[in-house]
């Protein structure tokens, strides 16, 4: 049967093999999409004292897919003298890169759609392309507020994402590889071998930069309700306004799951190197406790609820705050932190550094 | 025609129609936004050159940084288009001068013996182009690639300085003042009997 199956999946061409991949991987982070924006609305609910949403299906469970038929059956309004097709465009620019960035993800050891040398390099270079959606859709919705609102995201992503490259400088230095999984196999061993130690300022910087750039709260000046409208994304409305809404969280998803990737070693068990061999041979939970895919999952998991923790606890920055923190203090921070990482690496600190 | 040839005139058709529609097209900004096509194809054929590096670098650098920047100034300067267009006329001998003289320089370089290249030979699977370019600009061009840095240095210091300017009629509150502010210096707590009726 196992045989067969493999006979059939070699039988398939190329092409069709590329694209069941992807399918594989972009269907259940639509589906993860679509329930991030329910467990948000949930979690904050719970710290909220509200029970949040809970009439569509058993629990409010299927609360995201009444949202999406109802923004798909919604009209897509152009605003007079709106460039119509970069309007339109605007969107897919936006969610083109969220998406993209997933084919160099490994899930597990091999489990990755393109592994490419320059792993960590096309990463960067996609997050850094998810800004057109955001000035084009302020430029071309024809309205002052939308304007406004693009220059603010657009200048605080800009920003944000140079502290985010020098935070993955350090991470490079201490992989010696630009490959994601390259970078993930360095943090094998233990706990302790994972970059989280070694690189602790770089990870806070690198997260906080990955909230701005996701342009979530505290650092959501672009939304910012009480000062602005509603950002570049003023004018609209359905299934193009909810496009945009799926990219913020898709950008969300991926910026916890690289964090979890390149800092806390991506599919590797913490338990791996302080549990004794045998304990991974016990039927079920040996496979709990082993490296794999799960494991992933939870990191991935854990830093999804740090951006609703943040959403449900943090005040807005005022714009001038957002960006001296990322200038004067996140920037610094990783400069200084090179430094360390560098002479660490010339006198070879072990275990991460040798 | 394999996949790869149909990958090449692909985007090279991108990139030769965005180039034109660069300097015929009439909005500024959809001008800037098909200069980034631009860089988009070209980045697409270097690493269809097994450069992937630089055509990423590209991508990360010019489409993710400088045309962004770019986008913000054509967006935010009311340009008059028809002022620009007034001595067009005018211009137009010089114009043409220039650009035939141009052509004559490009066919001059391009028809060459020195373009006259062999198609590039596959590199073998472990080749990898970030790692050699790291090799050369780190041994054999170390001084002039670290003269280049402190070059740009003085340039980002250079921009910095000439647009520190504090105008002295502005409100300005000092983030890193406020932050520093605790709760002490702002709030007294005061305790008093509530008064008898």
């Amino acid at each position: 049967m196992q045989q067969a199956m493999i006979q059939f999946w070699e039988g398939l061409p190329l092409i069709v093999q590329i694209n069941l991949k992807i399918m594989a991987i972009l269907t259940p982070l639509m589906l993860a999409v679509a329930y991030t924006t329910f467990a948000e609305r949930k979690i904050i609910g719970y710290m909220q004292v509200r029970v949040g949403p809970n009439r569509v299906g058993p629990r409010g469970w299927l609360q995201p897919i009444a949202d999406a038929l109802k923004l798909l059956t919604k009209e897509v309004v152009i605003p007079t003298n709106a460039n119509r097709y970069l309007f339109l465009i605007a969107p897919v620019l936006a969610i083109a890169p969220a998406l993209a960035a997933w084919a160099v993800v490994p899930f597990d050891d091999g489990m990755v759609l393109a592994d490419i040398n320059a792993g960590l390099l096309f990463l960067l270079a996609l997050t850094s392309m998810g800004v057109y959606g955001i000035i084009i859709a302020g430029w071309a919705s024809n309205s002052r507020y939308a304007l406004l609102g693009s220059m603010r995201s657009a200048a605080q992503i800009i920003s944000y994402e140079i502290a985010m490259g020098f935070a993955l400088v350090g991470v490079i230095m201490a992989a010696g590889s630009l490959n994601v999984g390259e970078i993930v196999m360095a943090q094998q061993g233990s706990v302790y071998h994972w970059f989280l130690l070694p690189l602790f300022p770089l990870f806070l910087v690198y997260f906080i930069s990955g909230v701005a750039e996701t342009n979530r709260a505290p650092f959501d000046v672009a939304e910012g309700e009480s000062e602005i409208v509603a950002g570049f994304h003023v004018e609209y409305s359905g299934m193009a306004f909810a496009v945009f809404f799926l990219a913020e969280y898709a950008n969300m998803i991926l910026i916890s799951a690289l964090t979890a990737l390149l800092f806390l070693g991506g599919w590797l068990s913490p338990f791996e190197g302080i549990l004794p061999e045998s304990a991974f041979a016990i039927p079920v939970l040996g496979w709990l406790l082993d490296s794999g895919i799960h494991w992933f999952l939870i990191k991935t998991a854990f830093f999804l609820f740090l951006f609703l923790w943040f959403r449900a606890t943090f005040p807005r920055y005022r714009y001038d705050h957002i960006m001296r923190l990322g200038w004067k203090v996140l920037i610094p921070v990783t400069i200084v932190w090179l430094f360390v990482a560098g002479v660490a690496v010339a006198i070879g600190v072990g275990p991460w550094f040798a | 025609m394999t996949f790869e040839a149909f990958l090449f005139y692909f985007f090279s058709v991108v990139l030769v129609g965005s180039a034109v529609a660069v300097i015929t097209v009439r909005n500024p900004v959809h001008a800037a936004l098909f200069l980034v096509l631009a860089f988009v194809a070209t980045a697409a054929h270097w690493i269809m050159l097994e450069a992937e590096f630089l055509g990423i670098l590209l991508v990360l650098v010019y489409v993710g940084a400088v045309m962004v920047l770019f986008l913000f100034v054509v967006m935010m300067l009311d340009i008059n288009m028809s002022r620009i267009r007034e001595g067009f006329m005018k211009l137009l001998p010089v114009g043409i001068v220039v650009a035939v003289g141009m052509m004559v320089v490009m066919a001059m370089v391009v028809g060459a013996q020195v373009f006259q290249v062999e198609p590039p030979v596959p590199a073998s699977a472990d080749y990898s182009n970030t790692e050699a370019l790291g090799q050369l600009l780190y041994t054999e061009y170390v001084y002039p690639f670290e003269i280049a840095a402190v070059i740009l240095l003085v340039a980002i210091i250079a921009a910095i300085v000439l647009t520190l300017r504090k105008r002295p009629d502005t409100r300005y509150l000092d983030p890193a003042k406020q932050i520093q502010i605790r709760r002490e210096d702002r709030v007294r707590m005061v305790k008093m009997e509530s008064e008898k009726k």
